[in-house]
């Protein structure tokens, strides 16, 4: 069993290249740059009053947090070299996430005017 | 007498029928790979929830005004630089972990015992900031049902938020706000901790050979899934606690 399990390591990373130490610091300074990037944004464009907060930086925000969510699911945990029906077994669950974002803040929006017409918190 | 063997009793040889493995993956690994995924609906489900109350919110505390200390350097006006120290630790200490994977992946031991001890230092300096994190706000009034502003009347609570919002004051923002911080980085640290922990367990091992024997380093693999993981949430907190 133990010989078996072994095999199965050692195939998965022979399989796809894997990760050598070159690739690993290279992933880290990708993500470094997208960290930097970010808060490059926040500090000299929004805090210096170059770009206003709103949908637009927020945007920005979240589609480079996503990057960088690819790079270390991909690269770091090594899922873009495993089978692609285990890819897809992990990913596809996700739109029930995605369906979740949606609700969740379609269900808030309309908290927002609720709250405004019937007042029920206090200080609100 | 016939020769001819039944399509039943036919050797099955697809990836899908028993023949070999369809994932060519150790089952550890995958059950591994499962628990992160329903831990991340988990984090998901606060941090949608987070999104919804601020999207029921006219007015949410603005996080440059909350978080803009560097614990023994200044007190005031440093927006988002501690929390980027933090983020670069976390970071760094993934790297770590997969240096740790890789050196595993050649059987080297004492490099593995090295890029684990880094991992592990890393994440207890992560845990340490978090830590004085968390004793900054507290000292500020936020904590789990409690805000500045607490027991205050009238006027008094307006002048014990007004410097962490930008625009309106609203108590029950402030409040949802230090509910679901305290939460979330709670839950998170939690899982860090967690984390240092199974590192600790799996340097142990390392050093006490039982890798080395067993032929295979893939259980710092597992655990490094784990780790990696932490740092993956930690980016999502980041940006929705603090950027935006």
């Amino acid at each position: 069993m133990s010989n078996h399990d072994h095999t199965a390591g050692h195939d998965a990373h022979e399989h796809g290249e894997g990760m050598d130490k070159k690739g690993i610091w290279k992933i880290f300074f990708i993500l470094l740059a997208l960290t930097a990037l970010e808060f490059f944004i926040a500090l000299a464009l929004v805090h210096k009053g170059i770009l206003a907060k709103g949908a637009l930086v927020n945007t920005i925000y979240i589609v480079l947090t996503l990057v960088k969510a690819y790079y270390i699911v991909a690269y770091f945990m090594h899922l873009k070299f495993e089978k692609s029906g285990f890819i897809i077994t992990c990913g596809i669950v996700f739109i029930f996430i995605i369906y979740f974002i949606i609700l969740m803040l379609t269900e808030g929006h309309f908290l927002l005017s609720a709250f405004q017409t019937h007042e029920i918190f206090p200080n609100n | 007498m016939s020769t001819t063997v039944s399509e039943l009793d036919k050797v099955k040889a697809g990836p899908w029928s028993g023949g070999k493995s369809p994932w060519n993956m150790e089952y550890g690994k995958i059950m591994m790979w499962f628990f992160l995924v329903s831990d991340a609906f988990t984090f998901s489900a606060f941090l949608i929830y987070y999104g919804a109350q601020r999207f029921s919110h006219i007015t949410w505390p603005d996080p440059d005004k909350i978080f803009q200390s560097i614990p023994f350097v200044a007190e005031h006006g440093y927006p988002l630089v501690f929390v980027g120290i933090m983020t670069f630790i976390l970071i760094m200490s993934s790297v770590t972990m997969v240096l740790a994977v890789e050196a595993g992946h050649r059987n080297s031991k004492n490099e593995v015992v090295k890029w684990m001890l880094w991992t592990i230092l890393g994440g207890l300096c992560f845990i340490g900031c978090q830590a004085i994190e968390w004793s900054h706000l507290h000292h500020a009034g936020f904590w789990f049902g409690t805000t500045p502003a607490t027991g205050l009347e009238g006027d008094a609570i307006k002048e014990a938020l007004q410097p962490y919002f930008t625009h309106d004051i609203s108590q029950t923002s402030a409040l949802q706000f230090a509910n679901l911080f305290f939460t979330i980085t709670g839950f998170h640290g939690f899982h860090v901790t967690c984390g240092i922990v199974l590192n600790i367990i799996i340097l142990f091992m390392t050093m006490n050979n039982t890798f080395e024997k067993r032929g295979t380093y893939l259980m710092i693999e597992k655990v490094g899934l784990y780790w990696h993981f932490v740092d993956l949430v930690w980016v999502f907190v980041f940006t929705f606690f603090y950027l935006i």
